[in-house]
């Protein structure tokens, strides 16, 4: 490993590491900006040019804030939770490929910061842990409103990860690999997983359905709910503590539109024609570009729907991850199974 | 009230710390009580139940309503709901107050449709000193009714959705609110609790330019009562949420005195505009939506359904404005025009008889309009004075509220919040 190989990987640490949390702020401002553009307001417009420096007043004013911990709360366990909810969902980022490798000394350059052959492993690992954050957060406030939320958190995330998850394998299986550099790049070669018609589509939609629920937003934001259960999971906090509870949630809409536009949009391809530009430096620029406006599109989906549907009731939300998404993502893992045996899909 | 016993367990002890408040406990049920509820329920009941508090602060209540709620996990085994806590003796008011200055009181009843209170009010007197109203002043407060209630369904259109989670559904509803109450701050000169209606008539006549603007309204209403329902009647998860929730037959309804889009979704057309005509509505073209099953789904259509009745309603009125008076002319109860007090001897002696010494006769009267919450009834005992000599409002909101726990029992956190909207109270006419 050379000089110039060590500084470039520790650049693409810091760079790709801090844009998670630049991204969240970024998002908290979308996340204004077009639910006020969606309900005929003008959204935050008075800090900075349209309104652009609002996350960070957001972000100081949650430092300055009093930090309370409710009498006969869990110490401990009111104090982990947040991490718990913000760190694994933050990391997942470690194993997204944002763009096309490119030459550092002669070697192949991976654009994501953890370059391993088990990537969705890292990822379905991680998502695994997100929901103890709230579920311990829920427990640990000692308030009966925040118990119920992280009642339902739990049920909910671990009934959508399976699904979750099967529709994650119906991909590997398409693959053949479970790195996600490799992932796209397969994509890049063959075509986006979306249109491997008839299974690649069912599996989009079911990730897209449980990516929902994995993240908390509406409609299957049970967890939160606040005009059912006051605040939920996150009643009794307040300060930093409230604020990384919101940095896990948007991180992990960031981390779930990254994996959407890796899986099943082909990351940073575009039908071949960013393939084929012959500057490796370029390539990885445009590519970058493409990659985000696919993850752009996912976000503004996420958003909008936030503030369109309703929201479900718990046992409609099981019914759905049970006894709908969970038996229609294993069928289609077998006909994924059946075609790549018969040879229709290689 | 399910009988429970308190045990001497507190999450926070189990959890290493002391010092629990006497709010988190749990409750033992006991065997046979558990045994009869969980039949009731169709359900095995788990030996420990839990209290919770909803309200009187909490997002979904709509204003200071507490129910304190026993829960099987998220089953709710009860549901008391504890009223109060937004009284403040409007009824006892009225005897100290003259009539014409309870008037604005009546405003902060139902303060979502403040001006079918004051023509409720106003007519009771009405009622007991035998005054006619011109047709004119009678065409304004019909105008005028209906607009409110559209203002209070939209409320209903705008907070129930947001309950259930449809945020956006709130910002639609107001901005059409928005529009109502530039059209009533043109006539009444208010935005909110206008206190426009009078005794004998009604404040002062309709500005031509806001004629216009109702006419454009009511015309434009039908078409954005579409659009709302474009993204609820048939959205699926609101379907889910509000069909066969909060389940009500005819019969039930009846029992607990429920009146207005309650009992007209139970599939009965009760509605006092028709059965017992005030204002002149026997004049007006309307019909009266009814649904079938009775639960939120048709609450929730019915007053859908009312928002374009209504619409209907105001533009024959506003087509048709008959010419005239807004006052009655009869000097014991109505005061004489201010031009003619500043002219004339004996319009000054009426106009302080009126305000000083206003003899309504004796007698007991109830007089009850169409509110948008159910049969808004004054009952006034007046004693040939100035004031009432007792006045009690038969308010819907009240009798509203005593379905919640029928309703509640056996259902769901979620539900309950469905019911709540859907019953569609407002905690000022209730409390009083």
């Amino acid at each position: 490993m050379t000089t110039a190989f060590l500084i470039a990987t520790i650049i693409k640490v810091l760079v790709l590491f801090h844009m998670v949390p630049i991204m969240v702020s970024l998002l908290t401002l979308a996340e204004r900006k077009v639910s006020a553009w969606i309900q005929f307001r003008y959204g935050p417009n008075r800090v900075g040019p349209w309104g652009l420096f609002q996350p960070i007043a957001d972000g100081l004013k949650f430092f300055f804030k009093e930090e309370l911990v409710p009498e006969g709360a869990n110490p401990f366990l009111f104090r982990i939770a947040p991490a718990l909810a913000a760190g694994p969902a933050m990391m997942t980022v470690a194993v997204i490929p944002f763009t096309f490798p490119i030459l550092i000394d002669g070697q192949p350059f991976s654009m994501a910061i953890a370059d391993i052959n088990i990537g969705v492993l890292f990822f379905i690992a991680m998502s695994g842990l997100g929901v103890y954050g709230i579920l311990l957060g829920g427990w640990g406030s000692n308030n009966k409103w925040s118990l119920l939320g992280g009642l339902r958190a739990s049920a909910q995330m671990i009934s959508y990860e399976l699904s979750m998850m099967m529709s994650v394998i119906t991909v590997v299986m398409l693959t053949g690999t479970m790195n996600l550099g490799e992932i796209f790049s397969f994509q890049g070669e063959h075509t986006w997983i979306l249109f491997f018609f008839p299974v690649g589509t069912i599996a989009f939609v079911i990730f897209l359905i449980a990516a929902f629920a994995e993240t908390n937003r509406l409609p299957f934001d049970l967890a939160e709910c606040e005009t059912e259960l006051v605040g939920g999971f996150h009643t009794e906090y307040s300060s930093m503590k409230f604020a990384l509870f919101f940095m896990g949630e948007y991180s992990a809409m960031f981390t779930m539109s990254c994996l959407l536009a890796t899986f099943f949009l082909g990351g940073p391809t575009f039908f071949g024609l960013i393939e084929s530009i012959d500057s490796l430096w370029l390539r990885a620029l445009i590519g970058f570009l493409v990659f985000a406006a696919k993850v752009g599109l996912f976000l503004f989906f996420y958003i909008w729907v936030r503030w369109t549907l309703p929201r479900f009731r718990w046992d409609q939300l099981m019914h759905l991850g049970w006894k709908i998404l969970l038996p229609i993502s294993i069928l289609n893992l077998m006909a994924t199974g059946i075609l790549i045996a018969t040879g229709v899909l290689s | 009230m399910v009988t429970t016993k308190i045990l001497e367990i507190d999450m926070g002890k189990e959890m290493g710390k002391q010092g629990v408040s006497p709010l988190h406990r749990l409750l033992e049920l006991d065997p046979a009580e558990r045994e009869r509820l969980s039949q009731e329920f169709g359900q095995e009941l788990h030996e420990d139940l839990m209290t919770v508090n909803m309200g009187p602060q909490h997002p979904s209540t709509h204003g200071v309503l507490r129910i304190v709620l026993t829960l099987d996990g998220e089953l709710i085994v009860d549901a008391e709901p504890v009223i109060g806590y937004l009284h403040r003796g409007k009824e006892k008011m009225a005897e100290t107050l003259r009539f014409f200055q309870y008037i604005p009181h009546t405003d902060r009843l139902d303060y979502l449709a403040p001006q079918i209170n004051n023509v409720a009010f106003c007519q009771t007197v009405e009622k007991a000193a035998g005054l006619e109203v011109p047709p004119r002043a009678q065409a304004i407060r019909v105008i005028l009714m209906e607009l409110m209630r559209i203002m209070g369904h939209l409320i209903y259109v705008g907070t129930t959705p947001l309950d259930i989670g449809a945020a956006s559904m709130f910002f639609f509803a107001f901005r059409e609110r928005e529009d109502l109450y530039d059209i009533v701050d043109s006539i009444t000169g208010q935005r909110m609790n206008n206190s426009y209606i009078r005794i004998g008539g009604v404040g002062n006549e309709i500005p031509d330019a806001t004629v216009k603007a109702i006419t454009e309204f009511v015309d434009g209403f039908p078409a954005k009562v579409d659009n709302f329902e474009k993204l609820l009647t048939g959205n699926k998860i609101w379907w889910d949420r509000n069909r066969d929730i909060g389940v009500l037959t005819a019969d039930e309804a009846i029992g607990l005195s429920l009146t207005g889009p309650i009992l007209r979704g139970c599939g009965i057309e009760h509605d006092v505009r028709k059965l017992a005509p005030y204002s002149g509505y026997e004049n007006y073209d309307f019909d009266i939506p009814v649904g079938e099953v009775g639960d939120c789904f048709d609450r929730y259509l019915v007053r859908m359904e009312e928002l374009r009745q209504s619409a209907r309603i105001i533009s024959q009125a506003i087509r048709n404005l008959p010419k005239g008076d807004i006052y009655a002319e009869d000097r014991r109860f109505v005061l004489p025009p201010k031009e003619k007090v500043f002219s004339s001897m004996e319009e000054l002696i009426y106009q302080f008889e009126v305000v000083a010494n206003m003899k309504v006769p004796r007698g007991e009267v109830y007089s009850a309009v169409e509110a948008t919450k159910g049969e808004l009834g004054f009952y006034l005992v007046s004693d040939d004075g100035p004031r009432a000599h007792r006045l009690h409002v038969r308010s819907p909101s009240l009798l509203n509220i005593q379905a919640l726990k029928t309703l509640a029992r056996g259902r769901y956190i979620s539900d309950l919040v469905a019911i709540i909207g859907s019953l569609d109270f407002v905690m000022g006419e209730c409390d009083r």
